[in-house]
């Protein structure tokens, strides 16, 4: 109990340094409410007139993701067998791997993008590898959690067989594992999608891009008919998603 | 010729534990033996050191002729196959089907590729067919085999044991997790497809009324130790107690060793 108490008051410490350090301006708080009731009705009513584009952006969002995931899925499916303990062909091999994700999965995809836009330039491409980097370091280790859910009964069974460790792998394990993996897919492709928005937003393609060009114009209502679409684009992925998911756990 | 020499076969865990004090003993072709004894006696830890699913520590294993004890990878899957494994959990891929486990016994047999990809030959797809026949579910060939009872479950992992054509079948507590009936059929049914094809059998049992009725011969271990090993007539009810309960039937039995 005590220790909580320490740890408790050390957090409060902390907070109101943090709070003195950073010396807001209170009297802006007001004064932005109504600056923010101002741009609210800039906002409204949403202006579609640039529909073409923002649609035509929507699409490469999702295809940035669509692609960014399935090569992410291909390339983590693979892997995840060496990574998984239980049944890794090398130990050091599954830490090694393990070891590149976590790094992988350190660094925010926002980050990621501006690496690749140095690297390939920009368009929807930085954005892919984004995605892709980002989700190969999470689909790693979640693959291999629900690998390693798997009976170690059946992998000792096809063992004793003589099968060799593919036969193992295929036959025996991802049988067990697969709704878990698909399950997994699924969600990561909805977070990628709503990453994907955010992308364009430095010039990785998109309709992120259409977001930041509708407000450095001050066309808030603009603005808003693009927040419409990309909220209608995740939320309705999620939605399939869920039933996916649903119809999933329905099959165990 | 002996199909299994056991020598002097030593097993330490890395934890210290020690599951098995140098047990040795020989196997013949076609014999049907029980292991019995206590709960961690060894027995598991045995079956698994002979197809090497567990590296014993020191000690050799010969089988039928070949000392395989240190064998690696190619030559280690061609042992293992000839060592088909039966488990008290049964141990099946749940979702795929009775038929496909079946022809799991044939993974042994085929190269990477074609074992992973399910490419099973005709042949072998007609005896893994032969084989479910044979342990009476052919009707539920094509059900997934979580969809069957306990019973079927084991009998299915007979099936896929007999697949690998082997020489030898290990067989741990295989009516362990069974209610009586079906522990009947599953080994009246393990112990006919043994008989019939010439293949021995190491089993593990807990009951040693199902050991008397099956077995040719039984094996007693204790605490790592093989402490009988005779025919069913020769286990008395105080070798018996002497297995299961240890120290104060030492004396009276007369068999105190030296560990
Ligand atoms: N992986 C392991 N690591 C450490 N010790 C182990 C391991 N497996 C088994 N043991 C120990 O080895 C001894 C023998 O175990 P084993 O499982 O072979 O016994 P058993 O005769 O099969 O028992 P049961 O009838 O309960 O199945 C026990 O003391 C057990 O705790
Ligand atoms: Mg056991």
């Amino acid at each position: 109990m005590g220790k909580l108490k320490l740890y408790f008051s050390a957090c409060l410490v902390v907070f109101v340094l943090c709070l003195l350090q950073l010396q807001f301006d209170y009297s802006k708080l007001w004064s932005g409410l109504f600056k923010l009731g101002n741009t609210i009705s800039l906002m409204l009513p949403p202006d579609a007139s640039q529909w073409q584009y923002v649609l035509s952006a929507a699409i490469e969002s999702v295809q940035v993701a669509i692609i960014g995931t399935v090569l992410a899925i291909v390339c983590s499916f693979f892997l995840s067998f060496l990574a998984a303990s239980n049944i890794t062909p090398h130990p050091a091999l599954s830490w090694a791997i393990r070891g590149i994700c976590s790094l992988l999965r350190s660094i925010p995809t926002l980050i990621w993008v501006l690496i690749f836009i140095v690297a390939v330039g920009l368009g929807p491409l930085p954005g892919v590898l984004a995605i892709m980097i980002g989700a190969i370091g999470s689909l790693i280790k979640v693959f291999a959690q629900s690998i390693e859910e798997v009976d170690e009964g059946v992998i000792e069974a096809l063992r004793a067989t003589g099968s060799s460790w593919l036969g193992i792998v295929i036959q025996g394990v991802l049988p067990c594992a697969l709704t878990a993996l698909l399950a997994w897919c699924v969600m990561r492709f909805e977070g990628d999608l709503a990453e994907s928005t955010i992308l364009g937003t430095v010039g990785a393609g998109g309709i992120g891009y259409e977001l930041s060009h509708a407000m450095r114009g001050y066309r808030y209502d603009q603005a808003l008919f693009v927040g419409i679409v990309i909220f209608v684009m995740v939320f309705s992925v999620e939605l399939v998603a869920n039933r996916l998911k649903l119809k999933m756990a329905k099959r165990l | 010729m002996t199909l299994l020499q056991v020598e002097q076969l030593k097993k330490v865990y890395p934890d210290g534990t020690v599951g098995l004090k140098g047990i040795s003993f020989e196997l013949e072709a076609g014999e049907f033996v029980a292991v019995i004894g206590p709960s961690g006696a060894g027995k598991s830890t045995l079956l698994r050191c002979l197809n090497r699913m567990v590296e014993s520590s020191s000690g050799t294993i010969t089988l039928q002729g070949n000392t395989i004890t240190k064998v690696k990878a190619k030559q280690l899957r061609a042992v293992r196959r000839k060592m088909g494994m039966i488990f008290q959990g049964y141990n099946l891929v749940a979702r795929s089907t009775v038929l496909t486990n079946v022809l799991h016994g044939r993974l042994g047999y085929m190269n990477s590729l074609k074992g992973a990809l399910g490419l099973f030959n005709k042949q072998d797809t007609e005896l893994a067919k032969a084989l479910l026949n044979k342990v009476g579910l052919s009707e539920q060939m094509y059900k997934r085999a979580d969809e069957l009872s306990g019973g079927q479950q084991q009998r299915v992992g007979i099936a896929r044991a007999l697949a690998q054509r082997p020489a030898l079948i290990l067989a741990d507590e295989p009516i362990a997790s069974l209610d009586p009936a079906a522990s009947q059929t599953v080994m009246q049914t393990l112990y006919e497809a043994c008989k019939a094809d010439g293949i021995a059998c190491l089993c593990n049992l807990h009951q040693v009324e199902v050991a008397k009725k099956f077995a040719t011969r039984i094996i007693g271990i204790r605490a790592g130790e093989k402490v009988f090993d005779g025919a069913p007539e020769q286990l008395t009810d105080e070798m018996i107690s002497y297995i299961y309960e240890g120290a104060k039937h030492e004396e009276a039995v007369g068999r105190k060793e030296t560990a």
